[in-house]
């Protein structure tokens, strides 16, 4: 059972990935086939890791309105606009305009999940700010360093920063274009030899964790 | 106007204001508005996976042009709900193994193309271009991202970052000058990342003032007004409530 329940599951990984890791490496219609297949295979499979996920959204809400814990009725709204959406997209056959009229599934996208988005990250704009005052204080080098930076691609990237401050768009122009890139592409490439070794301890069940614990 | 427009702008204005109300202190309508966020987030993302996942990859290709392969990654799929089931709950692993073997197999040699050669490639580049009519030429110009100065101050960035995450090596003497260039270089850019994103969400705000200022118009009945107070007062009522009941409860 061990062999069913353990060493299975590595030899499935373990060949998957030997096989689509040499897939690269073959130049032949067959294997760009056997390539798209499984890019469809996966999007198939994610779809069912999505109901694993709204599953125990709904079992923790559904307790909390059972047993009338504090905010159940707040729980209740989740559920009810969940819900709600769900049976108005499926009615809309998941579309928002059908020959440019706008249909209900589209009504709730454009007049509730637009502005709830976007004001919910434009609030952050306030607290970004409040944090940037308490935190920027010009302490140390790298501080002020830091400081000036940001100042600078803030200023350059609005019309009236660009006004006060000439310089203040070409500049920031720089600082994204060759230094952040510097920065970001330094970054890019640690993170990508991680990214190789764990892919590589995985194929050859190093890493194990994501075959998760309980019994063997 | 159409009334479902009408009636969107009153709904948009009222939840905008609701989110809003949070800058002030949590409140009721905040968390109102925010399960109402989740639920509505969820629903949408479930109604489109249903319809790409569902109707587009399985259910079509299998009954329009008899694509029965695709019964392989729905019996896959079908495996991780076994974490449902206690006793067959080990059946998940095969899914989950699939995934991450498929997703390894892939990540290594495009990752070594796309996110180290390639990076690598556009580090060390050429410092003199042949110019026709000029010959080779150094460009001194801060402007262009590509030209000879701004290479050399690339490569610097890329290897002082790197080096400074490099720590099989003591950063002492002329490694420490390169290791305080890297947190240079890295501070740059945090601070060029933190002014980029205090801008975007700062247009988003200007975004959703636009949508206020826009629902101050007659024609929608002027949703802005009516419920800009509608909120205050709400929070003044609720306000007086919680200081009026505090000093009983004490």
């Amino acid at each position: 059972m061990i062999f069913l329940r353990r060493q299975v599951p590595l030899l499935i990984t373990l060949i998957t990935g030997i096989v689509f890791a040499a897939q690269y490496y073959v130049p032949h219609p067959a294997s760009e086939q056997m390539l798209t297949s499984v890019t469809k295979w996966l999007q198939i499979i994610g779809g069912f890791a999505l109901v694993l996920g709204v599953s125990s959204l709904f079992h923790v809400h559904a307790i909390k309105i059972r047993r009338k814990e504090a905010g159940w009725g707040y729980s209740f709204v989740l559920y009810v606009s969940m819900l709600g959406t769900i049976a108005v997209g499926l009615w809309s056959n998941g579309k928002e305009a059908v020959d440019g009229t706008m249909t209900a599934f589209g009504w709730i996208y454009n007049f509730m999940m637009v502005p709830l988005q976007g004001t919910m990250f434009a609030i952050l704009a306030f607290f970004i700010a409040s944090a940037a005052y308490r935190s920027f204080r010009a302490r140390s080098r790298e501080a002020a360093v830091l400081l000036i930076a940001a100042v600078i691609v803030m200023m350059g990237r609005v019309p009236l920063g660009e006004y006060l401050i000439p310089l203040s768009g070409d500049l920031s122009q720089w600082i994204l274009n060759v230094l952040n890139a510097s920065v970001r592409r330094a970054i890019l490439i640690g993170v990508s030899l991680g990214t190789v070794a764990l892919s590589i301890k995985i194929i050859f069940g190093m890493e194990r964790s994501y075959l998760g614990g309980g019994k063997e | 106007m159409a009334l479902e427009t009408i009636i969107g702008a009153w709904v948009a204005t009222g939840l905008t204001f609701f989110i809003f109300s949070f800058l002030y202190k949590d409140n009721p309508l905040f968390k109102l508005a925010e399960n109402l966020y989740v639920g509505v987030s969820v629903g949408y993302t479930i109604v489109k996976t249903y319809d790409t996942v569902i109707v587009q990859l399985i259910w079509k290709p299998i009954v329009e042009n008899g694509e029965w392969a695709l019964l392989i990654p729905v019996a896959i799929g079908t495996l991780m709900l076994t974490r449902y089931v206690p006793k067959a709950a080990w059946l998940s692993r095969y899914a989950f193994a699939f995934i991450v073997g498929v997703g390894s197999g892939l990540a290594i040699p495009r990752t070594i193309s796309s996110f180290i050669l390639k990076q690598i490639e556009d580090t060390i580049r050429p410092l003199m271009m042949l110019v026709p009519g000029e010959g080779i030429t150094f460009t001194w110009s801060l402007l262009n991202p590509a030209s000879s100065l701004n290479t050399i101050i690339i490569l610097i960035g890329v290897s002082s970052v790197l080096f400074y995450f490099f720590f099989s090596v003591e950063h002492t003497g002329p490694g420490k000058v390169v290791a305080r260039t890297g947190i240079l270089f890295l501070m740059i850019a945090f601070g060029a990342a933190f002014g980029y994103t205090v801008m975007a969400r700062m247009s988003l705000l200007i975004g959703r003032l636009t949508d206020l200022i826009e629902f101050t118009d007659p024609s929608y009945g002027w949703p802005s007004l009516w419920l800009l107070g509608l909120t205050i007062l709400t929070l003044v009522v609720m306000s007086r409530r919680s200081s009026s009941k505090q000093p009983k409860e004490e």
